[in-house]
């Protein structure tokens, strides 16, 4: 759809439900799938609560929109980062975030998680290499 | 790329700011809007971590924020700059992007 | 240089909205083009036509509005968190069956596309929010 092609960084800084922001966000991201854009997720501070597994949001009624998280392989999305620091300042591993598939429709490589936990250095490195920020 | 970051929060509400300097490269720049103007001030237990900061990159603080709130220039860590709006504009000119901490 | 604006917060809450409009007022003051004024989240609420704000504070809404007459800006609302906020247009009202609409003729409901659209074609993304 467009010929100029960056690389788009999307910041997620909070957590899920408290505020609208984590949902909103992800819907950008959606939406911006049919861009062709260069696309990563970076997820640091509160923004790693959005990615926890086993989210069950029937007792406070809301839409628990967590699924959508493990089809961002299908919108153009082959690159999640997650700050190291910020998992183990919450007491979070891993292992209590959701894995994201992703399958290149192309080549048909398929890699089981691309969710990736960064360290602090390479955050910075991957925060200076975007083109655009966007915020929430 | 060299990043102007914008953190519009105080230091004792948010971490922003301190997020913002951890993940920020040397040679970024640093500008304090609405709340976050307040970080700019001596005195403050933030002071340690502005300092620190400046040591890495330039800070910058919006004149007429710090200034609705009630607090001159002659109150800000050594080393912060004032600018206004068309400073603002500037340095987003200067800097490669802008990447907001909110 | 080309910029692209990005609210996240309705009128009078929060300072973003008047953050925002003093840089897009001050960019275009020293020549510089704004290609869109993009409102989401609550920044939608920027758009409606029914404020009555206390006379002797800004009007938060016409002032962008008359900024945006000054230099033919595109100001969009995003057309799922207006919907969510009850932002509507005629277009709008008569799709999903309200009785009414509110938004100021300066401002218009697209999707969010338009956002990615201006973060592509601008030199800079500028957001404001909380």
């Amino acid at each position: 759809m467009s010929e100029v092609v960056k690389k788009f960084m999307y910041l997620n800084r909070k957590a899920p439900y408290g505020t609208i922001y984590a949902w909103e966000s992800l819907e950008v991201v959606l939406i911006g799938a049919a861009f062709d854009q260069e696309v990563s997720l970076m997820f640091v501070d509160d923004g790693v609560y959005q990615l926890v597994k086993g989210q069950d949001t029937t007792g406070i009624g809301m839409k628990n929109f967590s699924p959508t998280y493990r089809t961002l392989g299908d919108y153009e999305v082959k690159t999640i980062y997650v700050d190291a620091d910020s998992l183990a300042a919450r007491g979070l591993t891993q292992d209590d975030l959701v894995a994201i598939a992703y399958e290149d429709m192309d080549t048909e490589e398929e890699i089981e998680n691309i969710v990736e936990v960064v360290d602090a250095a390479r955050v910075t490195e991957l925060m200076d290499e975007a083109d655009v920020v966007f915020s929430f | 790329m060299s990043i102007l970051h914008t953190v519009n929060k105080t230091p004792f509400e948010r971490n922003s700011l301190e997020s913002c300097l951890k993940y920020a490269s040397p040679g970024a720049a640093v500008l304090l809007i609405e709340d976050g103007v307040y970080a700019a001030l001596v005195g403050s237990s933030a002071e340690s971590l502005v300092k620190s900061g400046l040591g890495k990159v330039s800070v910058y603080v919006l004149g007429p924020d710090l200034k609705a709130r009630g607090f001159r220039e002659d109150r800000l860590i050594e080393g912060i700059q004032v600018v206004d709006y068309a400073g603002f504009v500037d340095l987003t000119t200067e800097h490669d992007k802008v990447q907001a901490w909110l | 240089m080309k910029f692209a604006i990005q609210i996240n917060e309705g009128p009078y809450q929060h300072q973003a909205s008047d953050t925002a409009y003093f840089f897009t007022k001050t960019a275009l003051e020293k020549g510089h083009e704004v290609f869109r004024v993009f409102f989401y989240h609550d920044g939608v609420n920027n758009s409606t036509r029914l404020t009555t704000p206390p006379q002797d504070d800004r009007h938060v809404v016409n002032r962008w509005a008359d900024l945006a007459e000054k230099y033919d800006l595109d100001m969009v609302v995003c057309v799922a968190a207006a919907q969510r906020r009850g932002i509507v247009d005629e277009g709008e009202a008569q799709r999903n069956g309200k009785d009414a609409s509110n938004i100021h003729p300066r401002f218009r409901i697209s999707g969010l596309g338009q956002l990615v659209e201006a973060a592509i074609q601008s030199d800079r993304l500028v957001v404001f929010g909380d």
